[in-house]
């Protein structure tokens, strides 16, 4: 047993866990036995994205129904009322608006994983979003994005020699007027847009050599421009074609232009049905930037929050139900993100502001059903800069994807990451215990005694043997301190000294390769 | 130090340079207006004050709006909205394609885009006129006053949530993006908090400066309510050297705040370069080096500070430097939507191409702002509160103007209205442009050669290499032979209404046009 700076060590006894749900995910009603693999070939598999654009608030999306009183106080005047709530489970209700995606849920097409983010939240749009394309950590910046770096680790040399029998198509396609920055590799961009692929226009001289005479600058962007031509010349009739050879089948796609979330992915499941091999598809739903008027809409929140999450449900069931008769299902696995969550506490324009952690949805036949992770913690008293704090690193599921859907290697995915993070089971059969059905044993524990803590406290935790890592948030949803530690297995016991720590509600993340547990406690000094 | 005055020679180059930057497309007469002022009263024309252009109006019944009137003021109707902000957008886009010379136009929609407001977020036409009309009327003045009209701006009270910014809920949405986005910019993030140029508790202290401002949408003005004023003194961070602003309870006393405010974010260097930097990107060039930092940055964020943010005499040194007309330079800029499209139908007299009365020109301006919306420029609808990403998306910057889909939507959209025909509106024919126009052009017109150079000057701000030319000279006569044009040229001068004369020659004039503007060297300048 090893330790670090600000753990000490010694031995104390157990207390109970302080809201840990033990609760198995898999009674549901699929058989063991078929769901132990996932059937389609690594090569075949394809990744969507959806984006949720302006920061998904995610108390309000998955609603922790155990807390409802507390919920209800801190929010009232958006709180969705608790008997309108689509129960998932005792202790889980999804948004009224989401009846679609809950009858995914019990059909076991849905997963939910509670509280991503990532450990010193940014409360800016734009460098958040950057976060969550480039993968990077907080206090760095990156100039390619995380898809981009699998990409060209998979399809090596890119975009010299493609399209090639292999590959002949895009290695990834945004549907919009404009490739996501987390398509970008470090050398060449890795995706292209697609607003309409059923018709193609090209650039009359991709090929030709660069007037020499021209100033350098000129050049740059000459090239860029030429390199766009050359991929639209290469790429863009392969996709008009794929579009045109099949037809959505789906009755529950909305007509019109009422849902645009919905006709994206309407595009997507034609491509993937005529045959395009790219990868990965990204589609966008904008307007959840919901300060203000979030349960009404009303100045400056064109469309309520129920509205959009609405359009989320109803594009989601639409798509999977068009992917299954198109015969595809098992090809596609499903994502959303957002840049943040929302603050705990309503503010005074009936909205909420910038926050950190919030679920994810992952959807199709191939995902894991249930959900990974606990509710957040409401307090009665939170205060307006309150945030719900990470419980998994946003790129502990893109590790995940990586390696349990993409079937990168290990290392490969390191790379790709900059570094190592522990997966979270989203693919179905890919052997990630959870810490659900670990607590279920109960085989994994965490309790922190006394409480509140004014100098020190003592951490047990009961958990497999293997590398572990510790971290403390505050209540705004920080990070204040982070430890590695090797567990040998059996009963661990730490010495948690809080003399640096301010007072205040704290919660303890100790991450496993097989889970994380959190643990709620408070410093009192 | 100021920039060192151009001192090269003035030639069409030049003019036609100057010309690209500051207005939309280069018209002959504009380039030769230039050429004949000389740089130094080029600069003198484009930067002179203008008068105020007439009210947008109804161009067909809105509502209780008859065709014909004016609807700035008029009561706001919920179901018609939508109607007058399609009037607003067609306005804009007639004062854009009639502009004179000047750089107003173009001036003002930087600052749209640098106090980025959404209409479909602020949902009043009235407000947006409104906030345009002060854009356009101080596009040459005081940034800093246009910062301080903005803080009661009708249309940014509403998107950025200041109209619910009380003492008993602060809304913090304003003053973050007025100190992110719209001033001083976030530098690195050296602690918790902390992002060197203000810390987050510096965007609460300035947020209760703007604290009791509501939108009165009946009397169309911002109105001060004094009980939702904080009265009290707002203390900033180290970063504003601990500076403090008194509280008032007045509307003059808070006015008094907010200039105190503006005061302490303008006296910062850093608040000059972050300004300086955004006009420089949308003049000149995205990359900024380190040797343009200090050589032009730094001196006119230094002009901008001594003119007390006047932004006239910062534009003038720039666009009269050697720096401006740097050969490294020329060239280097992608074309905007706005350029692309309304350039190039400037290039070829609006009045001829669109059908005569002002409902059918609305609707056929409707169109023209489709066409640009789909390469990714839905004007006066920014994609979020940071403007378009072509000005703030490092590294890509303005190569995000072209991509595999806005290329291609680039391309169809020259090739539709030079020759394949572009639907105006559904009333007519399909539009295209008087390729005739472009004999005015021509210096020699029986030498194929000399055709292309002439029409490539007018098109292209770089040049081109000879076997670019050559091959261009191949379009001009069906069978290669360049004699071949001479004598067609020939005929239809001996008869000019003659059909089979003239078809030859119109034929090869759009096939010319439509490879040259299907070129990546038409997409910089």
């Amino acid at each position: 047993m090893k330790r670090r700076s600000f753990l000490g060590s010694t031995a104390t006894a157990l207390s109970a866990p302080f809201f840990l749900h033990g609760l198995a995910v898999r009674a549901y009603g699929r058989s063991p036995v078929l769901d132990a693999l996932v059937a389609t070939p690594c090569e075949d598999r394809v990744l969507v994205l959806v984006q949720l654009q302006g920061g998904n608030d995610g108390l309000n999306t998955v609603i922790p129904l155990d807390q409802y009183s507390q919920y209800l106080t801190v929010r009232s005047e958006i709180a969705v009322a608790e008997n309108d709530a689509v129960r998932l489970r005792e202790d889980v209700g999804l948004h009224p608006a989401m009846t679609g995606m809950a009858e995914l849920f019990t059909n076991g097409k849905l997963r939910i994983i509670q509280n991503v983010g990532y450990p010193v939240p940014n409360f800016s749009h734009f460098r958040s979003t950057d976060i969550w394309l480039t993968a990077s950590d907080e206090d760095e910046t990156v100039d390619s994005g995380w898809m981009g770096r699998y990409l060209e680790r998979r399809f090596e040399g890119y975009p010299t020699g493609f399209p090639n029998a292999t590959m002949p198509d895009p290695l990834a396609i945004h549907i919009g007027t404009s490739a996501s920055f987390g398509l970008e590799g470090t050398r060449a961009s890795m995706g292209m847009a697609f607003s309409d692929p059923s018709t193609y226009y090209n650039i009359s001289n991709a090929g030709k050599p660069i007037g020499s005479s021209l100033g350098q600058r000129a050049q740059d962007e000459l090239r860029h421009i030429r390199s766009v031509g050359t991929q639209i010349a290469n790429f863009a009739a392969p996709v008009k074609e794929a579009s045109l050879r099949a037809n959505n089948k789906s009755p529950l796609y909305p007509e019109g232009n009422s849902n645009p979330l919905a006709n994206q992915l309407r595009i997507v499941a034609r491509l993937i049905a005529g045959g395009l091999r790219s990868k990965i598809y990204i589609v966008n739903q904008l307007g959840y930037d919901t300060h203000a008027y979030q349960a009404t809409g009303g100045p400056g929140t064109p469309y309520p929050h129920g509205v959009l999450l609405a359009q989320l449900s109803e594009a989601l069931t639409a798509f999977q139900d068009d992917l299954r008769l198109l015969g595809i299902e098992d090809k596609v696995l499903g994502m959303t993100f957002s840049e943040f969550g929302r603050r705990v506490v309503a503010n005074g324009s009936a909205g909420t502001d910038h926050g950190a952690a919030a679920p994810m949805f992952f959807f199709g036949t191939t995902v894991e059903p249930g959900i990974l992770g606990d509710n957040p913690v409401i307090p009665v008293d939170a205060s307006p800069e309150d945030n719900v704090p990470m419980q998994y690193d946003f790129r502990s599921v893109y590790r995940s994807i990586l390696t349990d859907w993409f079937c990168l290697p290990e290392a490969t995915a390191r790379e790709v990451l900059f570094r190592e993070f522990s997966r979270v089971q989203i693919v179905r059969g890919s052997d990630v215990t959870s810490v659900f059905e670990n607590l279920a044993n109960p085989a994994w524990k965490v309790s922190i005694s006394p409480q509140p803590v004014s100098t020190t406290a003592e951490i047990t935790l009961v958990a497999p043997s293997g590398p572990i890592t510790i971290s403390i948030f505050d209540s705004t949803g920080r990070r204040l301190a982070v430890t590695q530690s090797e567990h040998g297995g059996g009963v661990f016991h730490m010495t948690l000294d809080v003399t640096a720590l301010p007072s205040g509600r704290m919660t303890l993340n100790v991450a496993h390769s097989e889970g994380v547990v959190v643990h709620g406690f408070i410093v009192h000094k | 130090m100021p920039l060192m005055p151009y001192s090269g020679e003035w030639t069409r180059r030049e003019a036609r340079h100057l010309v690209r930057r500051t207005l939309f497309g280069a018209r002959q007469e504009d380039i030769s207006r230039a050429l004949s002022l000389g740089l130094t009263a080029s600069v003198d024309t484009l930067l002179s004050p203008r008068g105020t252009p007439p009210e947008p109006v109804a161009y067909v019944r809105a509502g209780g709006i008859h065709e014909g009137n004016r609807w700035s003021n008029a009561a706001y109707q919920a179901v018609e909205d939508s109607t007058l902000f399609a009037f607003f957008q067609t306005w804009w886009i007639s004062l854009c394609l009639n502009q004179e010379f000047s750089i107003r136009e173009k001036l003002t929609l930087f600052h749209a885009n640098h106090f980025a407001t959404a209409y479909s977020s602020v949902n009043d036409a009235r407000y947006m006129y409104r906030q345009n009309v002060t854009l356009r009327a101080g596009c040459l003045g005081s940034v800093k006053d246009l910062a301080t009209s903005m803080v009661t701006d009708l249309a940014m009270l509403r998107y950025l949530n200041g109209n619910v910014n009380t003492v008993s809920s602060p809304n913090e949405n304003f003053a973050r993006e007025l100190l992110e986005l719209f001033t001083i910019g976030k530098g690195p993030e050296a602690g918790h908090g902390d992002y060197t140029t203000y810390t987050e508790d510096d965007v609460k202290q300035f947020a209760r400066v703007f604290t009791g401002w509501i939108d009165d949408d009946t009397m169309l003005k911002a109105r001060f309510v004094q009980k939702e004023h904080d009265s009290g003194t707002k203390t900033l961070s180290h970063r504003f050297a601990n500076r403090t602003i008194t509280g008032g309870t007045t509307e003059s006393e808070a006015r008094l705040e907010v200039e105190s405010a503006m005061n302490i974010i303008f006296d910062q260097e850093t608040t000059a370069r972050a300004i300086v930097r955004r006009l420089y990107r949308w003049f000149v060039d995205y990359v900024i080096t380190d040797e343009t930092e200090s050589t032009v940055i730094i001196p006119l964020a230094q002009t901008l500070r001594e003119r007390n943010y006047h932004v006239e005499p910062v534009l003038r040194e720039l666009l009269t430097s050697q720096h401006f007309f740097d050969e490294r330079l020329r060239g280097c800029m992608i074309t905007t939507p706005f350029d692309h499209v309304l350039g190039l139908v400037r290039l070829f007299r609006p009045a001829d191409l669109f059908p005569p009365d002002s409902r059918h020109t609305h609707w056929a301006y409707r169109t023209l702002r489709r066409s640009m919306a789909t390469m990714g420029f839905d004007v006066f609808n920014p994609p979020n509160v940071a403007g378009l990403q072509a000005y703030h998306q490092a590294p890509a910057f303005h190569q995000m103007w072209v991509n595999s889909d806005t290329l291609q939507k680039r391309v169809k959209f020259s090739n539709d209205l030079i020759s394949d025909g572009y639907m105006l509106d559904e009333a007519y024919e399909p539009s295209r442009i008087d390729v005739f126009a472009v004999t005015s052009w021509l210096t020699e017109p029986r030498n194929p050669h000399a055709v292309v150079v002439d029409v490539v000057a007018q098109l292209l701000t770089i040049e081109l290499d000879e076997a670019q030319i050559t091959a261009l000279t191949a379009l001009l006569s069906a069978d290669g032979n360049t004699e071949t044009w001479s004598r067609n040229w020939d005929a239809w001068l001996a008869e000019p209404n003659t059909e089979t004369t003239r078809a030859p020659i119109e034929l090869r004039l759009r096939a010319l046009l439509k490879a040259v503007t299907s070129m990546a060297e038409y997409h910089v300048c």
